[in-house]
């Protein structure tokens, strides 16, 4: 008889040590959890380091830093506030990377989809019922970041220009825009900012709940959440969202199965910049009631992190956009004894870790997993020889 | 006697873009996408600050700018060479970091959220003539021999013919027993020290480093790198342009014929344009972003 292995499934268990050894090449549930777990591991330590640098115990810090976030409802308030933000952000960024492309221009569509808020605010009539309101600035937010991410996706889409840099060069030209129409046309003398908004306000949690008070977290967190699971439902479980995977895994592969590319990334890149852009209402229509110049602040850049540490999972996203809410409130927190750029640097740190760890990781589980089913095979055929000696 | 003043600023105010270029110009040139060029010159401004504050003279400051951008060239090449992360996001990552650095650094070493005290730069001030002086600045000459030179060093060396080679194909470079990595190392750490070069300007230029001090201009420089399509010349006459416009907008700033926003637009836009492809298409090198 021929050596040929015998892998025939002797028991349930030995087949769901085959399925689970299967090199997966996103690395699987493993693959996906441990390099934001390494990453922090790293980020720990040079925080540690600056810290001592800086002449502090890391314990008190690193105490004060939990205490001023997650200590009292103010700081929680305020972790849930930019959550919300970095929440639409990260979407935004995960959506277009599950399509394989970079959408860097969070930080403009997030500022223009406030932009978009506001100016509906503004026209719609003073005292018009939220239900309404509240429905139509949305709707305003999300179609102005759509018009953003528009243009890089109609460039990319029928010219093939790098969706970066356009989306980088964007964000300068529609941050000085904004900063044209609100310096010379909308502002409030000596503020940076427009009139008050009388429609369309989103109530803040504390009108609910009196111990948040003096926090600007809002409502518009649900929002937040539910474009979570919208893009989670759109991704996985619609014809389009399937599609727009199938672009992101391998788009020659997507265009043969009839896929029409240039559409789904022009389609994609509309999505992700009305959910960057949804973001916006967190600050113009939940806390201050008017747009003021430069409210993003980076939060559009933040959104790249919370994505790469959620790992692009929709429900990943919001553990990720709690977890890089509560390093920059809590920035604020530790401020007195080191400077708040300790936080900064350590979000930077867990993106470049991640960045780093994740090609890494899924190296060496495929390593893993292949000597595992090597070892396997090579049982399996030992044990056809074993039989085989017995029966000779 | 306006035209030569108009010159003038231009000149000075196209150096740090004009270094930073030709950084990105050698950094993309072997693969390596150039979105950290704002933090490395930021991280050449700081150590030029730091250099001339404790050395006490601008060389020295010279010299803590080229640390300065080695140090942030080697968190590049680690994670994009050795770990091959993806390079927009260390790119992003980057310019975050070195922002937050800077200001964690500058409080740590002189107490200060904004800016350091003041430190020497080179050039006697107070010399007749503010705008030539700025000619006996060693950077100033740099800046503008940085492109051509690259320029030659591209088009006329085996090293430059090897950099063009592994930007475009580097399993064919790697086939004719040329170490593709080192090459790549060697390119990023060239680009890393222009681009902090051009920092170092800016902070011995003002005197001092103030916080988040570059304002952009790695972006800017990055606009020229694609705007000229990767050509050392195109490049630095796009930098000379966006350097013109800015020129033009400070000396018509009286007149308010156009608003000072527009102006800040026009490299980016222009850039956009290009990729676009509607007058001449710009391309990039073939293997650009791709370091595996």
């Amino acid at each position: 008889m021929s050596a040929k292995p015998n892998v025939e499934m002797k028991s349930t268990a030995e087949a769901r040590v085959l399925t689970r050894a299967m090199p997966r090449s996103d690395g699987g549930f493993l693959g996906g959890v441990l390099p934001p777990l390494v990453a922090l591991a790293i980020a720990a330590v040079v925080g540690d380091l600056l810290i001592l640098t800086f002449g502090e115990a890391p314990s008190t810090v690193f105490r004060l830093l939990v205490e001023g976030t997650w200590g009292n409802a103010y700081g929680i308030g305020q972790v849930l506030y930019k959550t919300t933000t970095l929440t639409c952000t990260g979407l935004a960024f995960a959506l277009a990377g599950r399509a394989g492309l970079f959408n860097v221009g969070a930080e403009g569509q997030l500022a223009a989809g406030g932009f978009g808020a506001a100016m509906m605010g503004l026209v719609l009539p003073a005292g018009t019922p939220a239900f309404l309101a509240v429905p139509v600035c949305l709707l305003a937010a999300m179609v102005v970041g759509a018009g953003v991410g528009a243009v890089p996706g109609a460039l990319r889409a029928k010219f093939g220009a790098s969706e970066v840099i356009v989306t980088i060069m964007l964000n300068f030209v529609v941050l000085a825009l904004l900063n044209w129409l609100v310096s010379a046309k909308l502002r409030v003398p000596e503020t940076l900012h427009t009139a008050l908004i009388g429609a369309g306000l989103v109530p803040r949690l504390s009108d609910s709940f009196a111990m948040f008070r003096g926090s600007a977290a809002n409502w518009t967190i649900l929002f937040a959440v539910a474009a979570a699971l919208v893009s989670w439902w759109y991704l996985f479980r619609t014809l389009s969202g399937y599609e727009l995977r199938a672009v992101g895994l391998q788009p020659d592969a997507a265009e043969y199965g009839g896929v029409r590319v240039p559409r789904v990334l022009f389609v994609t890149m509309c999505l992700s910049g009305a959910l960057a852009g949804l973001g916006g209402m967190n600050f113009v229509l939940g806390y201050k009631g008017y747009y003021e110049e430069g409210f993003a602040g980076g939060a559009g850049f933040l959104g790249i992190a919370v994505a790469l540490v959620g790992r692009s999972h929709p429900l990943g996203i919001l553990a990720a956009a709690l977890l890089f809410a509560t390093l920059s409130q809590g920035g604020l927190a530790v401020n007195a004894i080191v400077p708040k750029q300790l936080t900064d640097i350590l979000t930077a740190v867990v993106i470049l870790a991640v960045a780093t760890a994740v090609p890494e990781v899924q190296q060496q589980l495929r390593a893993a997993a292949a000597n595992v089913t090597a070892a396997f095979y090579r049982d399996a055929r030992q044990g056809v020889q074993h039989r085989e000696g017995a029966e000779s | 006697m306006m035209l030569l003043a108009f010159l003038l600023q231009t000149i000075r105010i196209a150096i740090p873009y004009l270094l930073a270029a030709a950084g990105g110009v050698m950094s993309e040139r072997v693969g390596v996408i150039a979105l950290g060029l704002e933090g490395l010159m930021l991280a050449g401004a700081f150590g030029a600050a730091l250099g001339s504050y404790y050395g006490g003279s601008a060389w020295t400051g010279l010299l803590g700018a080229l640390v300065g951008g080695a140090v942030v060239t080697s968190i590049i090449a680690i994670a994009t060479l050795r770990f091959k992360a993806n390079q927009v996001v260390v790119g992003v990552a980057i310019n975050l970091l070195v922002v937050a650095a800077t200001r964690f650094f500058l409080r740590l070493t002189f107490d200060s959220a904004s800016n350091s005290p003041r430190v020497a730069g080179f050039g006697g001030e107070g010399a007749g003539n503010a705008m030539l002086a700025s000619f006996s600045n060693p950077i100033v000459w740099i800046g503008l021999i940085a492109l051509p030179a690259l320029g030659w060093v591209l088009y006329n060396t085996p090293f430059g013919l090897r950099v063009r080679a592994v930007g475009e194909k580097p399993e064919a470079v790697a086939t004719l027993g040329v170490a593709v990595t080192a090459l790549r190392l060697k390119g990023l750490f060239i680009a890393g020290s222009l681009a902090s070069l051009g920092g170092a300007y800016l902070a011995l230029d003002q005197h001092q480093f103030s916080d988040s001090m570059t304002a952009g201009r790695g972006f800017i420089a990055l606009a020229a790198v694609i705007f000229g399509r990767w050509e050392p010349v195109r490049v630095a006459v796009a930098c000379l342009l966006f350097a013109g416009a800015e020129t033009l907008q400070i000396q018509l700033q009286g007149a308010q014929l156009v608003p000072s926003q527009f102006v800040e637009m026009i490299p980016y836009l222009l850039t956009i344009v290009a990729l676009a492809g509607v007058v001449g298409r710009s391309v990039a090198p073939a293997a650009l972003g791709k370091t595996e």
